[in-house]
């Protein structure tokens, strides 16, 4: 296998490094033949017809390789010639060596070329090396990260010659630390210790295993680099590399932690609410949040050309149908149960089954694809060890958002003084004229609502199907608890420090036994602290 | 007047009592075929496909003139995903129907569920998924791949074909996986894997938040030696977890995930983006053109009015199965369970991929193994396949307890007999 790589790294050199292509243009046959080669039902035989065309230098290998790793190279099964696919929907295709359309082509007589992993990688590579001449920085630098996959003498002889022609810094240093990587293995000693200085401080993960390799020793216990001065050296950096990765680790963790914690506050947000404020338990707070992220789907089923737009459009729908679920949840049910904590459980437990057959009836069991629009996908490379999922990252500041949202509102509205009123002592805010139905019905609309954005953000995160909601239940109430009933602060701070405590332990302890670890320390911290980490004071709390 | 009234309204009576005599007449003169599998809960996704598969093969069935002279009958029941559910089924299925054969069951907890009821009632079980192995009962058929007809395969794949040194087996937390990755890890250490080559990690069904082990998946795969995953991850946890790992930046070239419950199905409406490149490992692959194949698949479009669904490996399994006892049932002349067990064996039926499936002494059949690359559209490169024709093994050869197991239901009419001891422990819940 390296042995192939070597090849094709060396062929596609050897064709960069020639005299003009028409100078020494083979004749089309021979192409013809090593394109047929392809066709071969074997990734062995095909590897090498890939290298063999690198060989050729025949004007039409870069576009025969891109369609082969785009998987739009078909051949004719009767015949065996080779064609290019256009474009993808409609099948119209070119012959691959005089590029000439072939009309009326039809799908039925012709067969995909069909590429394996190793077979895409090698043919990244063997494009990367045409695409070092290509203007676009991003591209350059692209195309050194796939050479450096495969370093060989060729390729770090290229490399050198390149960088000094490379004015960009990014492509210019992932080039120096090719060539210095290449240089460990150099016989004079200067070289080597050289290579290492210049190694110092990057965080690249070939650059560690290598040092590392370079520190050890070898089977009969001599070290694997001779010199002293060298491993002197190279024992510094692979500390420092050292220390900066661990730094690097435990950031990622942290910012895990505080990703997991805000997906439990944002599920756990509404519930403060319902549960925190009004003390109503709310067992189909899930199938809210559940309904938000189906919200979530349907407004991408109306929007198909706008995937981004369609998530942002959601938001405000999902607070809606949640929040008007939680009305008439609330007027049709909850409000004759206010002070039997047992029938309403019970009750809300049987509307959170009915939703979830009514999700199974109109949207069949199957989980629901929600997509993420291209914005959201992908990550934040900070550094080669230190990366930040866009996703997650998104999730965090709109979780921070909806709790500045809800604070404000319930702090410095009329109607977050009335919640608050009632929640404080229903007979006197009544009797100062506090329509308190209506206010219960607001403040469970707004948890509800609040719920449905909270799908909205999950619909990025995980499977959308009927039983979304039942995940988060559990966990919501935990956090609640956890933060102490009625204090929106308890319920962020709570949300928060169970997430990092969650992800602290799992490295260690796996992700099962870790869950366990922090419910057994909940319920011992309930034990201790009945009323959570924020309990409300005065008289209130003793309502 | 009023007496013919009287009397016209007792001829109707005596008439739709006939009818309903007839209908019962009728109703014994047919096969009863058995459907367990769940159509609600959270396996319906997986085992509606397959109730609809039997369906459409005992229609088939019917149309060539039936059984023996008779009309195969379905008899459908939802266990629900409920596994104590299904027993209970399984139980009304054999002593209140009377159903001929069974064709059900997905999960390995729900096989486990009903086996003391087949064993008990001497019910005939078909078993169309992979599973873990360490069983064979004389009541139960296992038309899906054993561990040596799937994870070995995909291991010496990746071993032999991609050069992997190190090995992440990763899983769900529950029977199938566990016993799997055991027999991997035993797999793995007799070909000279060290210990520190072997990450193993589980976690719990549906798990979403996959940040932390896909980074240390990442972190694990980055010392320097080529490595895979090997993925026993059930259910709709896994599109999180590739969603995960494309977030991350880890792509198949650099980590591939070979996926043993991963299949067209569970593609079929996810955005398959993420998946690219990523290896499956089944013994039948929608993508294989073969002629059996572009028909069965035309039928199935045919038959579920719907030219999208796809098809995948327990589908076939289903097929072969129910062809198995067709033609047993024919060579016995009788839907009698002793009967049919007996002639069963031996007999061979055409896979939709080529090759015959044979029915072995120890209940499990023999099955070519397919390596595929998930494509953009959701269906499979073929990357790589077995020689042969892999016959199953019930008892691993790797995991110590089981080395020494043989099923033989034809010579020592046990499903495990111990070689060292010259014992046979007796059905499983006798």
């Amino acid at each position: 296998m390296p042995a192939s790589i070597q090849l094709i790294c060396r062929l596609s050199l050897l064709l960069l490094l020639a005299i003009p292509i028409a100078a020494q243009a083979q004749s089309d046959d021979l192409f013809v033949e090593r394109l047929e080669l392809l066709t071969a039902n074997n990734f062995k035989q095909k590897e090498q017809a890939v290298a063999g065309l690198l060989n050729l230098r025949h004007p039409n290998t870069k576009a025969v390789l891109q369609a082969l790793l785009d998987g739009r190279l078909y051949y004719e099964r009767a015949s065996k010639r080779v064609v290019i696919r256009a474009a993808e929907d409609a099948f119209s295709v070119a012959d691959a060596v005089t590029l000439t359309p072939i009309p009326d082509a039809s799908e039925d007589a012709f067969s995909r070329i069909t590429t394996n992993n190793q077979l895409r990688k090698n043919l990244r590579g063997a494009i990367a090396a045409f695409e070092l001449d290509s203007p676009d920085a991003r591209v350059r630098l692209t195309a050194v990260r796939e050479m450096l996959r495969s370093l060989d003498e060729d390729t770090v002889a290229l490399l050198r010659e390149r960088v000094e022609q490379e004015r960009d810094d990014e492509v210019r240093a992932a080039m120096t630390s090719g060539i210095a990587l290449f240089d460990l293995d150099n016989e004079d000693a200067g070289v080597r210790l050289a290579a290492v200085e210049r190694l110092r401080g990057s965080l690249n993960s070939d650059v560690y295993n290598r040092l590392r390799a370079l520190i050890e020793r070898d089977d009969d216990g001599n070290p694997v680099e001779p010199d002293p001065e060298v491993r002197a050296v190279a024992i510094d950096v692979v500390n420092g590399i050292e220390t900066r990765r661990a730094f690097y680790g435990s950031l990622e963790t942290l910012f895990f932690g505080l990703s997991l914690g805000s997906v439990l506050v944002l599920a756990a947000i509404g519930l403060a609410i319902t549960f925190g404020v009004m003390g109503v338990i709310n067992m189909a707070h899930g199938e809210l949040i559940m309904l938000g992220a189906y919200t979530t789907y349907v407004m991408q089923l109306l929007l198909p050309d706008h995937i981004g737009a369609a998530v942002l459009l959601a938001i405000p729908a999902a607070f809606i149908v949640s929040g008007a679920t939680g009305v008439l949840i609330e007027r049709g049910i909850v409000r004759f149960l206010y002070g039997r904590p047992l029938e309403t459980l019970l009750a809300t437990f049987g509307v959170s089954l009915v939703l979830q057959q009514l999700v199974r009836d109109i949207f069949t069991a199957n989980n629901r694809p929600v997509e993420t629009p291209a914005w959201m996908a992908g990550s934040l490379q900070i550094n080669e060890v230190f990366s930040i999922t866009l996703n997650r990252a998104y999730v965090v500041i709109f979780t921070l958002l909806v709790f500045g949202l809800l604070l404000a509102l319930l702090s410095k509205t009329t109607l977050g003084l009335k919640v608050r009123a009632v929640a404080q002592n229903r007979n006197m805010a009544r009797a100062m004229g506090v329509r308190t139905e209506w206010v219960d019905a607001m403040t469970f609309g707004l948890g509800a609502g609040i719920a449905g954005v909270a799908g909205v953000a999950l619909s990025q995160l995980t499977n959308v199907g009927p039983n979304l909601g039942q995940q988060y239940i559990i966990d919501s109430f935990m956090v609640v608890v956890f933060g102490g009933v009625g204090n929106l602060w308890g319920t962020l701070i709570g949300g928060m420090s169970l997430g990092v405590v969650n992800k602290l332990l799992e490295p260690y302890a796996g992700a099962v036994l870790a869950k366990i670890f922090v419910l057994v320390a909940l319920i011992l911290f309930i034990q201790r602290r009945p009323r959570g980490l924020f309990p409300q004071k005065g008289r209130a709390a003793e309502a | 007047m009023k007496h013919s009234v009287r009397l016209r309204g007792l001829k109707a009576l005596a008439a739709a009592v006939a009818l309903a005599a007839g209908s019962l007449a009728q109703a014994a003169d047919t096969i009863k075929v058995g459907v367990l599998h769940s159509l609600s809960g959270t396996m319906a996704i997986s085992e509606t496909t397959l109730k609809d598969t039997v369906l459409m093969l005992i229609e088939e069935q019917n149309k060539k003139g039936g059984l023996l002279g008779k009309k195969l009958e379905a008899v459908v029941v939802d266990p629900a995903s409920n596994w104590p559910l299904f027993a209970e089924k399984a139980e009304q299925l054999l002593v209140k129907d009377k159903v001929d054969v069974v064709f059900g069951c997905w999960t390995s907890v729900s096989r486990k569920s009903v086996l003391p009821v087949f064993e008990k009632h001497n019910g005939l079980l078909f078993y169309p998924v992979q599973y873990e192995g360490e069983e064979s009962s004389r009541n139960v058929f296992y038309t899906g791949a054993a561990p040596n007809q799937q994870a070995i395969p995909a291991v010496d794949y990746l071993m032999n074909e991609v050069g992997v040194q190190r090995w992440v087996l990763a899983g769900t937390d529950y029977v199938y996986p566990r016993t799997t990755n055991k027999i991997l890890e035993a797999y793995l250490k007799s070909k000279g894997v060290k210990q520190e080559d072997i990450m193993i990690n589980y976690t719990p069904f549906g798990h979403s938040d996959w940040q932390s082990i896909v980074a240390s998946i990442k972190r694990f795969g980055s010392a320097g030696k080529k490595t895979a995953v090997v993925s026993t991850i059930n259910g709709d946890a896994n599109v999180p977890f590739y969603k995960e790992l494309a977030n991350q930046k880890i792509s198949a070239e650099d980590i591939p995930v070979v996926a043993f419950s991963v299949g067209e199905e569970e593609l079929s409406g996810i955005d398959t983006k993420p998946l690219v490149g990523h290896l499956a490992a089944w013994n039948y692959f929608q993508s294989i053109e073969t002629p059996a194949n572009a028909e069965f698949i035309k039928k199935w479009h045919a038959f579920t009015k719907n030219p999208k669904r796809v098809t995948n490996d327990p589908m076939e399994a289903h097929v072969i199965g129910f062809n198995m006892w067709v033609k047993a049932v024919e060579k016995a002349k009788t839907t009698d369970v002793d009967k049919v067990i007996d002639a069963i064996i031996g007999i061979e039926v055409p896979n939709l991929t080529g090759g015959m499936a044979k029915m072995l002494p120890n209940h499990h059949i023999t099955k070519p193994v397919f390596i595929g690359e998930v494509r953009a559209d959701g269906q499979f490169d073929i990357v790589w396949q077995t020689d042969g024709l892999v016959p199953g093994d019930a008892w691993s050869d790797y995991l110590p307890g089981s080395k020494d197991i043989e099923a033989d239901w034809v010579t020592l009419k046990c499903g495990n007999y111990n070689t060292k001891t010259k014992q046979c422990s007796g059905q499983n819940y006798e």
